[in-house]
């Protein structure tokens, strides 16, 4: 049996899944990635290995999200792929039926549109983070309510009070104003779900055709309260898949075993890159006065990669 | 006269050779770099655009290595700038900067105002015959810079070892930046032709097609769009922008002196969205994708500073020509962020989606 590896290194969260080549889900490691991705991913393959490590071999590997080239390096991954399409892989794998994909990750908030299984259309958050997991992480914390918790909230309101959308510093200060006058908790989370749904219908929905199935995907699809504002505005059922949190690196496995179609062999570095010893170090270049910071990433004492440079002229080692 | 202008893509050189012949020292508008964006960013109104602001910084810039003259070009119509020098005026001397603001309008209204600038700044004896030729050179070294830029954009795609093409196309400028007649032109050119030749490309290969339109500094200014061409390039993709200088120049600047409408063909196709300008390029970008979509381009990649007006306008109109044409658009607006990661994940989704719409409609003809 083949198996294929994926990981999503995202500015939240760090996924690791491994699938067999019936693309079924063997294994799979959610982390935060606390801004140290090297960390995360090799905590995640230390997790991995005592998982399934020792019982498989590994065919083939891709790597997704904004880390995805430093972990592609790190790794040796054989395909390395942007978050769009390797989400929009893992949602037609799950539905080849999909039209409309929904994800809403830690920093990043993303729709893609499919039509028979191809990718037509796609929008990602530009100018705010509005509404993606850190602002409702955060707004959980200020009330004192577990994350996992807020849906549920959301759900008891029986009359959900109007927040502030358009930006995260209005909607906290307009829930703060509303708290203070003696809203009660569950209304305002309602509104808050709402007003970031609406948010992410403005920014980044405006102008397209949504149509079903529409699928749910992301760390925020967790959250019970989103998938019911997202109905609401839709007047659509909205479909969270079971492994939602990790579709990101579903896809990115997914992708890899496509790859290894075309390949003999895998660059995988092994699980044991747990062990090896990644460093960064940065200098920055007084070429120009763009004074770029560039980044040098060791391998044990060895510079793999290089970047950060605008011109070019570090890159290329 | 120490004169500066404002920098855009590679004009700089010729223009340059323009002004010193015509009798002026020079201070060359440096490269907009982190310097050149802190500056604009910290004087600048905080709502004026993009462009507003490195043209800002880059005169402060300028003005520090000894310019005491400034031109630049001003303009009609709804969009801001037109005022652009005017304000930008105020705040420099509000700095404490002493200088002469030059606003060379266009000539069909403003001629009269415009031979009075350019009188002032000719500033030796030059004969009508040798103005001719100096503005032929000047004419013919913009258009060999233009060209080298187009070649390089169709070989970037091709090329086997990454860079390879824009290290050709770097030493094409700086080729064509040491010219000082027509006659080395014409060498250079051959030259240019040899360098790009040595480039290892990839052959019967057919690139992603993508074109590029919007605001013109954002469009033709590498350090303002994240060298997004250079970009594209390395991902396979040939990448054709709307606009050059001396296309630009000729379409806006020369027939507005004979009150001729330019650029007609790109006007006429947006009439069915756009009966009238509605300033800057939001019409010309709507036209162009138009026209694009048209040559059959497989998508197209719509540029604007935040908070343009134009562009604006032109994005909310994009989304009709998408679904009449079934050309895939992207919108990228573009401030003073210089993290060009999440760049980089748009534009690898796009052309990812543009590779497999492509290969679904081969596959849908085969069937």
């Amino acid at each position: 049996m083949n198996y294929f590896l994926g990981i999503d290194v995202g500015s939240v969260s760090t996924n690791l899944v491994v699938i067999d080549e019936d693309s079924r889900l063997l294994s799979k490691v959610y982390l935060r990635t606390r801004g140290q991705p090297i960390k995360a991913i090799q905590e995640g393959m230390k997790q991995l290995l005592k998982n399934v490590g020792d019982r498989i071999e590994i065919s083939g590997v891709g790597t997704t999200g904004s880390g995805r080239h430093l972990a592609g390096i790190m790794v040796g991954a054989d395909t390395v792929k942007n978050e769009i399409t390797a989400h929009a892989v893992a949602a037609l794998h799950f539905d080849p039926e999909v039209r409309t994909v929904i994800e809403i990750g830690g920093q990043d908030s993303k729709i893609i549109i499919l039509r028979d299984g191809v990718v037509t259309d796609f929008a990602m958050n530009t100018v705010c983070a509005a509404g993606t997991g850190s602002f409702l992480d955060q707004q959980a914390n200020r009330l004192n309510i577990p994350i996992e918790e807020f849906g549920r909230y959301a759900l008891q309101s029986k009359k959900p009070v109007r927040i502030a959308g358009r930006c995260a510093v209005f909607a906290e200060s307009d829930m703060i104003h509303k708290q203070q006058v003696g809203y009660n908790l569950e209304d305002i989370i309602r509104g808050l779900c709402q007003a970031l749904v609406r948010n992410y219908i403005n920014n980044l929905a405006k102008g397209k055709d949504i149509s079903p199935k529409i699928i749910f995907q992301g760390g925020v699809a967790a959250n019970i309260g989103m998938k019911a504002a997202f109905e609401e505005a839709f007047n659509q059922e909205v479909i969270v898949p079971q492994h939602h949190d990790v579709m990101g690196a579903i896809g990115a496995a997914l992708l890899a075993k496509d790859e290894m179609k075309k390949k003999n062999s895998t660059d995988f570095r092994g699980f044991d890159v747990s062990e090896i010893d990644f460093k960064v170090s940065s200098f920055e270049c007084g070429g120009c006065p763009n004074r770029c910071e560039v980044v040098n990433f060791h391998m044990e004492e060895k510079i793999i990669a290089r970047w950060g440079d605008r011109c070019g002229k570090w890159k290329n080692i | 006269m120490k004169i500066t202008y404002p920098y855009m893509s590679n004009s700089h050189i010729a223009i340059k050779n323009l002004f010193e012949g015509l009798g002026n020292e020079v201070v060359p508008p440096p490269k907009p770099s982190k310097l050149t964006l802190s500056y604009g960013t910290k004087y600048a109104p905080e709502f004026a655009c993009f462009p507003f602001k490195i043209l800002l910084g880059t005169y402060i810039e300028a003005l520090e290595m000894g310019a005491d003259t400034i031109v630049s070009t001003g303009g009609v119509g709804p969009c801001r700038a037109g005022l652009y020098t005017t304000l930008q005026e105020k705040i420099l001397r509000s700095l404490g900067y002493e200088f002469e603001m030059i606003t060379l309008e266009p000539p069909g209204r403003y001629l009269g105002d415009l031979i009075k600038k350019i009188k002032r700044l000719i500033n030796r004896r030059i004969s009508l015959i040798e103005l001719a030729g100096l503005i032929r050179f000047v004419w013919e070294q913009l258009k060999l810079l233009d060209e080298a830029e187009m070649t390089s954009f169709k070989i970037r795609p091709r090329e086997i070892k990454k860079g390879e093409t824009t290290r050709a196309y770097r030493k094409a400028v700086e080729l064509i930046a040491r010219a000082r007649s027509i006659e080395d032109l014409k060498e250079i050119r051959n030259e240019i032709k040899k360098i790009y030749g040595a480039v290892d490309r990839k052959e019967d290969f057919d690139p992603i097609k993508i074109a590029l339109v919007g605001e013109i500094y954002v469009v033709m200014e590498p350090t303002a769009n994240l060298e997004i061409e250079e970009t594209l390039g390395e991902l396979g993709v040939y990448a054709e922008r709307s606009m050059f200088f001396t296309h630009y120049t000729l379409a806006n600047a020369v027939t507005d002196l004979f009150h001729l409408t330019g650029e007609k063909n790109v006007k006429k196709a947006a009439v069915p969205y756009f009966n009238e300008m509605c300033g800057g390029h939001g019409r010309e970008s709507v036209g162009n994708a138009i026209l694009y979509a048209k040559k059959g381009f497989d998508g197209l990649i719509h540029l604007a500073p935040f908070t343009c007006i134009p562009e604006i306008v032109a994005k909310s109109v994009l989304p009709a020509v998408e679904e009449k044409y079934g050309i895939g658009i992207l919108s990228i607006t573009i401030d003073e962020q210089t993290g060009k990661a999440g760049l980089q994940t748009r534009l690898e989704a796009f052309v990812d989606l543009l590779a497999r719409k492509r290969e679904k409609r081969r596959k849908g003809n085969i069937a």
